[in-house]
């Protein structure tokens, strides 16, 4: 025992102690974080280190966030004293088995640029949160990539959890095919196999995917990912594969050599919304297509780099292409879609697969097929309406596999040809020149908010009550016009609107964002 | 049958004397408990010890050759009351159960047990669910050793400590006639490490020899005037006995310098804490050895007042470490102190918080402080002035960007439909207050469901409503029980307590087959053979016989139509009384690891195998994510599509789905859309369904091709 007067050495990691290494592994409850910390725990004791792990288990971890924590040191005969839990400031390795748990991580300060080495998946498990958002309420995955370069002193991110699935295995075998690949422990590559391997069942499948993951760690570090720019059409002519009878493919070709005549600039959306429509519906809805949007590119010009003319290319198309049955079992019946769902559901050669559809249609969509005047007949009378609506307004399951259930699908599906005669097709047409009409109007004297009203579009989606809310936010959206009358901001505001109309399903956010707006003026006034 | 398998961990029970033992710390405790000689072992799982009762569970053959008695307690408060079997014996028994809210429910039989004494050690193991990853409220077990006057011990968190903690329990149990409580931590059940085992021992009395020779006194048991004696012999003479075992048997441990200025005192369970703290400060090193003069409470109740005194004696200020509040130990060593005349300043929660987790950050801030403040001589110069503090990078805008991720219901879970069909309730007949209970179903009350105003404890939900029960109310309570709960005391304080009472509420029974979120044991109303339990009592028998008239039994719990109707008739109904809905299907993660090997092997065996998958059409689906707002399940997320037309994300079903039907079930319920398809691929097909298949294919080709024909084709449309 030394006296309090004898001078102090300092001791951690000094010549009289082995250094202690901390490593923590963060990841999402079911992800297999528990096999990955035995592993490494293995690892550690086949290389002559005693080693420590622990973890919480229990019902707090199920599908949330949980951690487990590893300390190892060389066997010098004595027990060292772990600690149980990781400290800020105080990890060497850190493991992140999804991209946020990293950003997670730092945040907790688990991260120091001096010592840490910071390995992640770079692929994302969105939190509820960010699932339940009617817009596209994902976090930015930039954002982490960007302060996990600057926050670590090593930073490893590739997508391990493809890496696990291409092998057929779980992403804790790649992640530590990372931390082998990443040198970041003094220990060779055959003792993480070896480790594997003695955890016997699906060890082959796991060492496939630890390799894998182990030659990507060695090599440079993964650059994130940018946003693929729009291409550049120089000719609408021959872009794309098309295939069909003679007849039509001229006629396609008539349209088709419209959008050369357009700026460069529109011609990449304009394509993709000709080949939207047309594929909707036939070629001469195309060229009803091309007529709307020649009104927006007669009015657009360079100045603006023509952001009128794509807004209009793109949610004209959206706005001509509205999800009726029509569409539906056109879609479910198609030898495309018959192909995807194989791929997507893996079906292997000698096993069948059988399809079931769901379906609810309701007294609504049955009179949107009908013709316009027998639609409006029947929807004009409530208690007829009621009446077949008790016969109609049922789920339906329906086996796209069988005979009876493709053929009535298909049917339906054949329905196009008089689509223009339905009265759904009716209302929707009155809406788009309502819509149309409204932001082209605009285009003059306020070139941006006649941009930001064309975007509105994008609040119209989802089917029955879904569908009825997001015209509800669409057109509260647009009463806020007349109170940003002649305001310079008015195009934000519209964009502010659309935007807090996307955040929740009800709109409540929406609403408080017009009260602001109504009393904008009167604040001015002050 | 448990969620994890403890076939391997099992074997290890077994190793003799010299041997070494690598494992979970809570497994080490069952190991020790075998090496004392244990006759007897109850308790209720729960993290942190549902290990311990599942890897006993799957030991029986090692208990019956040592002739020990394994029970899987219907309750703590069964738990502890087995303990009686030690009152007038001498065999040693062991409880076990998760604390604070294990205990809660085991206090009665505690004090009871603690006022009587006992002859047999009886040891009561509580894992302390506290700090990060804790799913209950943050309260201590310390305040029920106070006031039952058990003693505590709370040993240094690793094996060989916590195995040692075990045998001297025991001892300082029969020493004191005394039941002792040993506390061990979260992280400490589930560390991992080595420690040198000893042979098993039979008991040297089991509870057969017991009941072949039967024992009572009367002074044993609580009805005055016993009871009054009872309380004296506390103080007279147990508490003494306690004193003297922890003194003679240095219970308590001294590290450090035997003099200096300064010392700190500590629970056991924060000495590793401490430690790295120190070596962090420069002050210890790997293998803690220090300077600095620590004093380590192996057993915390009671204390040892000369034995603190001492290591005070010669110090100007002594640091206590003390998690939790209140700060029962530092106030009672304040008085010691006091009482004694000493000078030696006694500090802790000056330096410490007085609430929450004591974190290596808290540590290091806290004990840096009160050496920086009390002994700087002590400490290397870097550290008394450091040149730059924290990591310098700003995780401000990061906070805003990383989404929380609270736990939730797991894939497939067939709790998600019941509440999907409660909010579609909602949605016609507008908000009810609705109580929850203990177990996975609370997760109802996160995103996306938001259901749930209260949680009043296991098996408590309905009884938490039993106050909204008035003539003149318009609207009914609903009130949620997991079949955990039901049977842990649902059936008498929750649904007995609603006849009774003639509540009107609606009481909706979560039957998952098990006790899912401790783990997935057997309960009574398992629906699996169990060799060593008696399962297969179905919950709806045992309402009935409590005397609910309005019983409804939904055996399917995906069937959200039939889950929604069933809710809208209880909450409409003219019936009086208790509405009680028992809804049954089984925990999808336990079914999964029942189910997947034997369904591979079946498909490798040839054998014809309909393995259903859910799938999204994403150009059918608008990307409003209606569906997500009725589910949360993990398997259904949100893509980007490689398509500029496309604003939003779309709804895709990922690898891991497994088909449980909710996707396909709520957006025919709720009319969300028809995007959902539910693929089910027939492996190993027979004649006949290969007859048919391309009989089908045939034709359905035919009228594809025909209509693909007319119509222009784009490559990627």
């Amino acid at each position: 025992m030394l006296d309090q007067s004898s001078p102090v050495r300092p001791k951690s990691g000094g010549a009289d102690a082995e250094r202690v290494i901390k490593l923590a592994v963060l990841a999402v409850g079911g992800q297999g974080g528990g096999v990955l910390a035995d592993w490494i725990t293995d690892v550690a004791e086949r290389n002559g280190h005693v080693a420590q792990s622990t973890s919480v288990a229990g019902v707090a971890q199920r599908t949330g966030a949980t951690i487990y924590y590893i300390e190892m040191a060389r066997d010098t005969g004595r027990l060292p004293v772990f600690a149980l839990s990781p400290s800020q400031g105080d990890v060497d390795i850190l493991i992140s088995a999804e991209l946020m748990e990293a950003g997670r991580a730092i945040i907790r300060g688990f991260v120091t640029p001096e010592r840490t080495t910071l390995i992640t998946s770079s692929h994302r498990i969105a939190a509820v949160s960010e699932k339940i958002e009617p817009g596209d309420g994902r976090a930015s995955s930039a954002k982490v990539h960007a302060t996990a370069q600057a926050a670590s002193k090593r930073f490893i991110a590739f997508d391990m959890e493809k890496i696990a699935a291409d092998n057929g295995t779980m992403i804790s075998a790649s992640l530590l095919g990372a931390l082998a690949g990443s040198d970041a422990l003094p220990f060779t590559r055959e003792s993480y196999e070896q480790a594997i391997s003695a955890g016997g069942r699906g060890a082959r499948a796991s060492l496939a995917a630890f390799g894998a993951a182990y030659d990507r760690a060695r090599g440079a570090a993964v650059p994130t990912p940018v946003p693929a720019e729009p291409a550049i059409v120089e000719s609408a002519l021959g872009a794309g594969r098309v295939t069909g009878p003679q007849n039509l493919l001229q006629g396609w070709q008539a349209q088709a050599a419209r959008i050369d005549l357009m700026p460069v600039a529109v011609r990449d959306m304009a394509l993709r919304g000709l080949r939207k429509v047309v594929d909707y519906q036939d070629i001469a809805y195309g060229r009803e297509y091309l007529d709307r949007l020649d009104k927006a590119v007669a009015q657009d010009g360079a100045e603006h780099a023509h952001a009128l003319s794509i807004a209009a290319a793109k949610h004209l198309a959206n706005a001509m292409c509205y999800d009726d049955m029509i569409r539906v079992a056109d879609l479910k019946t198609r030898s495309t879609r018959d192909r995807r769902v194989r791929k997507e559901v893996g079906v292997k050669d000698g096993s069948i697969l059988q399809v079931t559809e769901y379906f609810h249609p309701r007294i609504e969509e049955f009179c949107g097929t009908l013709p316009a005047g027998l639609g409006n007949y029947i929807e004009n009378r409530p208690r007829l309406a009621s009446f077949l609506d008790r016969r109609i307004n049922r789920g339906r399951r329906i086996r796209t596999d069988s005979f009876a259930g493709f053929a009535a699908l298909w049917f339906i599906g054949g329905l196009r040809r008089w689509r223009r005669r339905l009265l759904r097709h009716r209302v929707e047409m009155v809406h788009l020149e309502r819509w149309y009409a409204l932001a082209l109007g605009h285009a003059p004297q306020d070139y941006a908010l006649a941009v930001e009203i064309l975007n509105c579009r994008r609040l119209i989606k989802g089917y029955s009550d879904t569908h009825l809310r997001a015209q509800s936010k669409f057109d509260r959206v647009l009463s806020a016009l007349p109170m940003l009358n002649g305001r310079q901001d008015a195009a934000d505001w519209i964009r502010r609107l659309r935007e807090a109309a996307l955040k929740d399903e009800k709109g409540d956010m929406l609403d408080g964002a017009l009260k602001t707006v109504a009393t904008l003026n009167d604040s001015n006034a002050v | 049958m448990a969620e994890r398998s403890f076939a391997r961990e099992v074997e290890k029970l077994r190793l003799g004397a010299g041997e070494e033992f690598a494992g979970e710390g809570i497994l080490a405790i069952t190991k020790a408990l075998l090496q004392c000689g244990v006759g007897y072992v109850g308790g209720y799982q729960g993290a942190p010890i549902s290990h311990l009762m599942d890897v006993l569970a799957d030991a029986q053959d090692i208990l019956g050759e040592l002739g020990v008695h394994f029970e899987a307690s219907a309750s703590e408060a069964t738990a502890t009351a087995m303990l009686a079997a030690s009152v007038h014996y001498p065999i040693r028994g062991a409880a076990t159960f998760k604390s604070t809210v294990g205990t809660n429910v085991a206090s009665d039989a505690l004090a009871n047990l603690a006022s009587g004494g006992v002859t047999g050690g009886a040891l009561i193991i509580v894992g302390e669910d506290y700090g990060e990853g804790s799913s209950i409220m943050q309260e201590r077990s310390h305040a029920f050793a106070m006031k039952s006057q058990v003693w505590l011990l709370d040993p240094r968190p690793n094996l060989p400590s916590i195995v040692k903690a075990v045998e001297d329990g025991f001892e300082l149990s029969e020493i004191s006639n005394t039941p002792v409580m040993l506390q061990v931590r979260i992280r400490c059940c589930h560390v991992h490490g080595h420690f040198i085992a000893k042979d098993n021992k039979r008991p040297p009395m089991t509870v057969a020899d017991a009941l072949s020779a039967p024992r009572r006194d009367t002074g044993r048991i609580v009805l005055p005037p016993a009871s009054f004696l009872h309380e004296k012999e506390k103080v007279a003479k147990r508490w003494p006995a306690a004193v003297d075992f922890i003194r003679k048997n240095k219970i308590n441990e001294f590290f450090g310098s035997d003099h200096g200025s300064v010392g700190i005192v500590m629970q056991g369970g924060m000495y590793n804490s401490v430690i790295r703290a120190l070596q962090r400060l420069g002050l210890a090193d790997t293998y803690g050895e220090t300077d600095v003069p620590l004093y380590v409470l192996n057993a915390v109740y009671p204390l040892v007042d000369d034995e603190f005194l001492s290591f005070c004696e010669g110090k100007q200020a002594v640091l206590v470490v003390e998690e939790g509040q209140p700060n029962y130990i530092e106030q009672a060593f304040a008085a010691m102190l006091h009482k004694a005349g000493r000078g030696t300043r006694l500090v802790g929660k000056e330096y410490l918080p007085m609430a929450g987790e004591y974190t290596g950050q808290v540590m290091l801030d806290g004990i840096g402080a009160f050496l920086r403040a009390e002994a700087p001589h002590l400490l290397p110069g870097e550290v008394r002035a450091p040149n730059k503090v924290g990591d310098g990078i700003d995780t401000a805008d990061l906070i805003n960007v990383v989404p929380g991720r609270p736990p939730g219901f797991c894939i497939g879970c067939p709790e998600r439909p019941i509440f999907a069909a409660t909010k579609l309730v909602e949605q016609e007949l507008g908000k009810h207050h609705i109580a929850s209970d203990i177990g996975c179903h609370l997760f109802s009350i996160m995103p996306p469901f938001e259901l749930g105003a209260t949680t009043m404890g296991y098996g408590l939900g309905p009884a938490s409503a039993s106050a909204f029960n008035s003539p003149d109310a318009k609207r009914r309570s609903i009130s949620f029980v997991g079949d955990g709960g039901f049977w842990h005391n649902g059936l008498t304080s929750s649904i007995g307590n609603a006849v009774f009472n003639k509540n009107d509420g609606v009481i909706v029974i979560v039957d998952n087959f098990y006790s899912a979120a401790t783990g997935g044991q057997d309960i009574l109303s398992s629906r699996a053979s169990n060799r060593t339990k008696s399962t297969k009592h179905p919950i709806t028998e045992a309402v009935k016989g409590m005397g609910v008239k309005w019983l409804r039994h939904i055996d399917r719990t995906y069937d959200v139509g039939k889950m929604q109707d069933t809710l809208r008739e209880a909450l409409t109904t003219e019936e009086k009384g208790p509405k009680v809905i028992v809804a049954s299907s089984e925990c999808m993660l336990n079914r999964q690891r029942r189910e997947k090997p034997l369904v591979d092997k079946a498909i490798k065996g040839g054998e014809r195998v309909v393995k259903p998958k859910f799938g999204v059409d994403e150009d059918i689906c608008t990307g409003d994510h209606a569906c997500m707002r009725l589910s949360g399940c993990p398997s259904l997320s949100v893509k980007s599509l490689d398509d500029p037309l496309r604003d939003d994300p779309v709804a895709s079903i990922d690898q891991n789905c497994v088909g449980c039907g909710n996707c396909g079930e709520v957006a025919d319920a709720a009319v969300l859309c028809p995007s959902f398809y539910r693929a089910d691929v027939v492996h190993n097909p027979g004649r006949w369904d290969r007859f048919l298949e391309n009989a089908r294919r045939a034709v359905i080709g035919l009228l594809q091709r025909r209509r693909e024909s007319r119509r222009l084709t784009f490559a990627d449309a």
